[in-house]
């Protein structure tokens, strides 16, 4: 891809009869005007900044699909197909050179444009998408007379298992190694056997998102290789600046400094667990102080939060070790776990400062026996739930609403209505972080003046 | 615990040679196409008795490994990954900054412990385990083997007595090996089905109009007739109220469970049956109610499996399964708490698995004073060691190691093969 200072166009070289969706696999040989090249990459940042908030939100995969179609046509369409297509690429490598350089964004970003390119996919029609996997150049053979037969019923018990009252076996199954569809073998969406999974024509999409991750992210490496040996320095007075601008816009707060209106002092964090600690934070907090003691998912998640508040390393210490010693005594607690706390502070070990996990994070984990941690709106029954919403004073009413919202699988906004339920405020934002809902309930906590003495 | 003197007798008693030829796969220098280097990238840990932790350590040959082992007097030896370059001179690589140190190849391990299922058994919790309870690892074994072998094609895979309370797999074929961590994630996820921990009553969720064949087959072949035969008469699940009600509220429908409730306080003095009898009284009244008034709610719909699968279906470590990473303990090292050997268990003959009849180490000095066996097992051609080890090295010899070395060897011999014809075709001209 060359880049040009601003001349007129010279006629593109592309082939009309391009599918749908690119699939970036070589940069494209075309020039590009030094305007475009920031231009198209902060059109496709909002969209991938739009995706990301829907994920965040617990969006379902249809709600995905219309928000993906939404935000396409917002921001990269264009009355010209080929300009249209131009852009889509265009844009993706310069994010790439943006995104490639440290691993937090290479994340963030193989994330998104995964996410992207599998709402995008869904919304192509099965011929289209069958030319998508063609052009994966996948070797994947469709099941055919016999061996279909033989496999039919069970093929429709797994039909009926995903919530299909009559089992519609489809035309076409792909047998493909399980290695292939690991999103499809997690959730038992597929029949396994012998080593092969057998996926649904309806299915194909997990089949080309697994390629397009494990591309993308082959390809991250590779640039950001090309990045630090040879680029960043050759353009330093022209495209490096513009890169570095465009990876700091548009991730929000990671919450790893705490700021001015969250620092909390051990004497304090018990008061300021009850006034402003969001559900999930609370329970793990009343745990540890119940059963002297937590297992490691919890140690984390409650730990990253309250380094994300402000405590500090030797009070989070005096805190741990407070509560734990009256379980395993100071010796186990000094061996055993003093060391993880100071690695999650960025003081052992690789010393990464680690970030407090954000509702996404919290959401997707797996709360096991014993544990505590996860997000109580997924992870709690709804007498649990009711009697954890009861204790943060929330009337029968309120409660209402916010069970609704755990019914449609909207966990990130039950949170927020508890919020706005507690504090009497609207949250417009909605609650993506538990940091946040800390940091917001601090601010009108302080924002009420205290009342004049008698 | 553990005596120093003691653990000395388990450092010779260690069979190096079995584990080194194990761990090298075929690579024994012996044919063109073995990378000679391969045992000396593999991670070992070692756990010292003042708790010191040794991470990285590697061997260039068993007798490297037993030289370690016999002088740093480990009481743990874990096994890690192959990792890209030795694990002992990862710090000269690291400099490179591009991530050259890192896990190549690993096996596919799952990890079940048995206090993963105190909530469903009542003969012991914590560290305990006897006859009444071992069963549920028995059956975690055929479940999880069965899906190994038939949904995933895995031919090499190694069971092991974790030495106090449960078992550890080791799926030891190239494909598994070669896992990526995303994989190893999906499968371990596959054979995830019980999400529970005190804050939801049900932790077993089976959803949709039947069971994926993989769980279907499962229960129809080992947990039905389990929770029914074996499960009910060790531990009586419906035979107090306690025990009853834990079960009642996995039943998602108030009038369901009073009505049941009801039934069973009325009967529950007036009873002469034995504990197990009335227990499988009131499992058949609670199935009949639940039969005729499924249709009432989804929850309903399989609420019987539900129940079965809660206190049957295995309950694996997902952490342990999804890294590469991941360290585990070595078969045959000594467990310090209990003394015993992790010994291999027989998938196809798991039942007659005892773990209180595993050979302790006192077992063994024992068994070597009075001239019953030979101090180190180390001898290759031995099939006469009838000792009370020599029957788990034999069994581990032949059935595991011998068809996996052969395999393995067959492999190398056809890449090698495919690279010579590969060079050949680049000289013609």
């Amino acid at each position: 891809m060359e880049v040009i200072r601003s001349q007129k166009r010279t006629p593109s070289n592309d082939t009309v009869s391009n599918p749908k969706i690119p699939l970036y696999l070589t940069a494209p040989q075309m020039e590009v005007r030094l305007e475009e090249f920031e231009l198209f990459a902060v059109d496709r940042l909002r969209v991938l900044k739009g995706v990301s908030d829907g994920l965040a939100r617990g969006r379902n995969p249809k709600e995905m699909d219309d928000l993906v179609d939404t935000l396409w046509k917002e921001h990269m369409r264009d009355p010209d197909a080929s300009v249209m297509f131009n852009k889509d690429i265009i844009s993706h490598f310069v994010l790439r050179l943006v995104y490639c350089r440290s691993d937090e964004l290479k994340k963030w970003f193989l994330s998104m444009e995964t996410a992207l390119f599998r709402h995008r996919f869904r919304l192509q029609n099965f011929e289209a998408q069958r030319a998508i996997v063609g052009e994966f150049g996948l070797p994947y053979k469709a099941v055919t007379g016999a061996e279909l037969e033989g496999l039919k019923e069970r093929l429709g018990q797994v039909v009926r298992s995903l919530g299909q009252i009559s089992p519609t076996v489809e035309a076409v199954y792909y047998k493909v190694p399980f290695e292939e569809v690991p999103d499809l073998v997690a959730s038992r969406r597929v029949l396994i056997q012998k080593g092969y999974a057998f996926v649904a024509g309806s299915q194909l999409v997990s089949l080309v998102v697994t390629q397009f991750r494990s591309h993308i992210s082959k390809a991250l490496i590779l640039t950001n290789r090309k990045w630090t040996t040879t680029i960043q320095e050759r353009e330093k007075d022209r495209l490096t600046p513009i890169v570095e601008a465009l990876s700091t816009s548009y991730l929000g707060p990671d919450y790893s400094q705490s700021t001015e209106y969250a620092e909390i002092s051990l004497k304090d964090i018990d008061q300021v667990a009850k006034s402003s600690f969001p559900l999930c934070m609370r329970h793990l907090f009343e745990k540890v102080r119940e059963d002297h003691h937590l297992k490691h998912g919890g140690r984390m998640q409650l730990g990253l939060f309250l380094k994300g508040v402000g405590l500090k390393l030797d009070d989070a210490l005096a805190f741990w070790r407070a509560e734990f010693t009256k379980k395993v005594g100071s010796e186990r607690f000094d061996k055993e776990y003093a060391y993880s706390i100071r690695h999650n502070y960025g003081k052992e070990g690789k010393r990464t400062d680690y970030t407090p996990y954000a509702c996404q994070k919290i959401i997707l984990s797996a709360p096991g026996a014993g544990d505590h941690h996860g997000c109580p709106y997924r992870h709690f029954s709804e007498d649990n739930l009711r009697a954890a919403l009861g204790r943060m004073g929330l009337s029968s009413r309120g409660m209402e609403g916010v069970m609704d919202q755990v019914r449609n699988k909207h966990y990130q906004l039950a949170c927020t209505m508890t919020f706005e339920a507690v504090y009497g405020t609207s949250c417009d934002a909605g609650i993506n972080h538990p940091n946040q809902y800390f940091e917001e309930s601090q601010k009108i906590l302080k924002s009420k003046t205290p009342p004049a003495p008698v | 615990m553990f005596i120093t003197s003691e653990f000395t007798t388990a450092r010779n008693l260690f069979p190096y040679n079995d584990i080194h030829k194990w761990l090298s796969y075929g690579h024994d220098g012996k044919h063109p196409g073995c990378d000679e280097y391969y045992f000396g990238r593999r991670e070992f840990s070692f756990t010292l008795e003042n708790d010191v932790y040794l991470r990285y350590k590697s061997f260039k040959s068993a007798s490297a490994l037993e030289h370690a082992i016999k002088s740093c007097f480990p009481y743990k030896i874990d096994i890690g990954a192959v990792y890209s370059v030795d694990p002992d001179k990862r710090h000269a690589y690291s400099q490179t900054g591009t991530n050259v140190f890192t896990p190549v190849e690993r096996e596919l391990v799952f990890d079940i412990d048995i206090t993963d299922y105190d909530d469903v058994r009542y003969c012991c919790s914590g560290a305990d385990v006897c006859s009444k309870c071992w069963p549920l690892m028995t059956v975690a074994i055929k479940v999880i083997h069965t899906s190994l072998k038939e949904d995933f094609g895995f031919k090499h895979i190694l069971w092991v007595f974790s030495g106090r309370r449960g078992v550890h797999c080791w799926v030891c074929d190239p494909k598994a090996r070669r896992m990526t961590n995303e994989q190893r994630s999906a499968v371990a996820e596959y054979f995830r089905v019980y999400k529970g921990n005190e804050n939801n009553a049900r932790k077993v969720a089976l959803m949709g109009y039947s069971l994926h064949p993989f769980l279907a087959r499962s229960y129809v072949d080992f947990l039905k007739g389990f929770f029914e035969g074996e499960l009910q008469a060790n531990q009586s699940i419906f035979s107090t109220k306690d025990k009853y009600d834990k079960i009642l509220e996995m039943i998602s429908y108030e009038d369901i469970q009073s009505e049941l409730r009801e039934k069973w306080e009325k009967s529950a003095n007036r009873s002469s049956l034995s504990e197990e009898a009335i227990s499988l009284v009131r499992w058949e009244q609670l199935k009949n109610t639940l039969q005729s008034k499924k249709h009432k709610a989804p929850t309903l719909r399989m609420c019987v499996e539900e129940i079965v699968f809660t206190f049957t279906y295995p309950r694996i470590d997902l952490e342990v399964s999804k890294q590469m990473n991941h360290l585990l303990k070595a078969p045959f090292c000594v467990h310090p708490k209990t003394g015993r050997v992790c010994v291999p268990i027989d998938p196809n003959n798991c039942d007659e698995f005892d773990p209180l009849a595993v050979p302790t180490l006192s077992q063994l000095i024992e068994e070597i004073n009075s001239g019953g066996s030979k101090m180190g097992v180390d001898d290759d051609d031995d099939d006469t060691d009838s000792s009370l080890l020599g029957k788990s090295i034999k069994f581990f010899r032949s059935s595991f190691l011998g068809p996996l070395l052969k395999s393995c060897k067959e492999e190398i011999e056809n890449s090698y093969k495919t690279k010579i014809g590969k060079s050949k075709d680049s000289f013609s001209w």
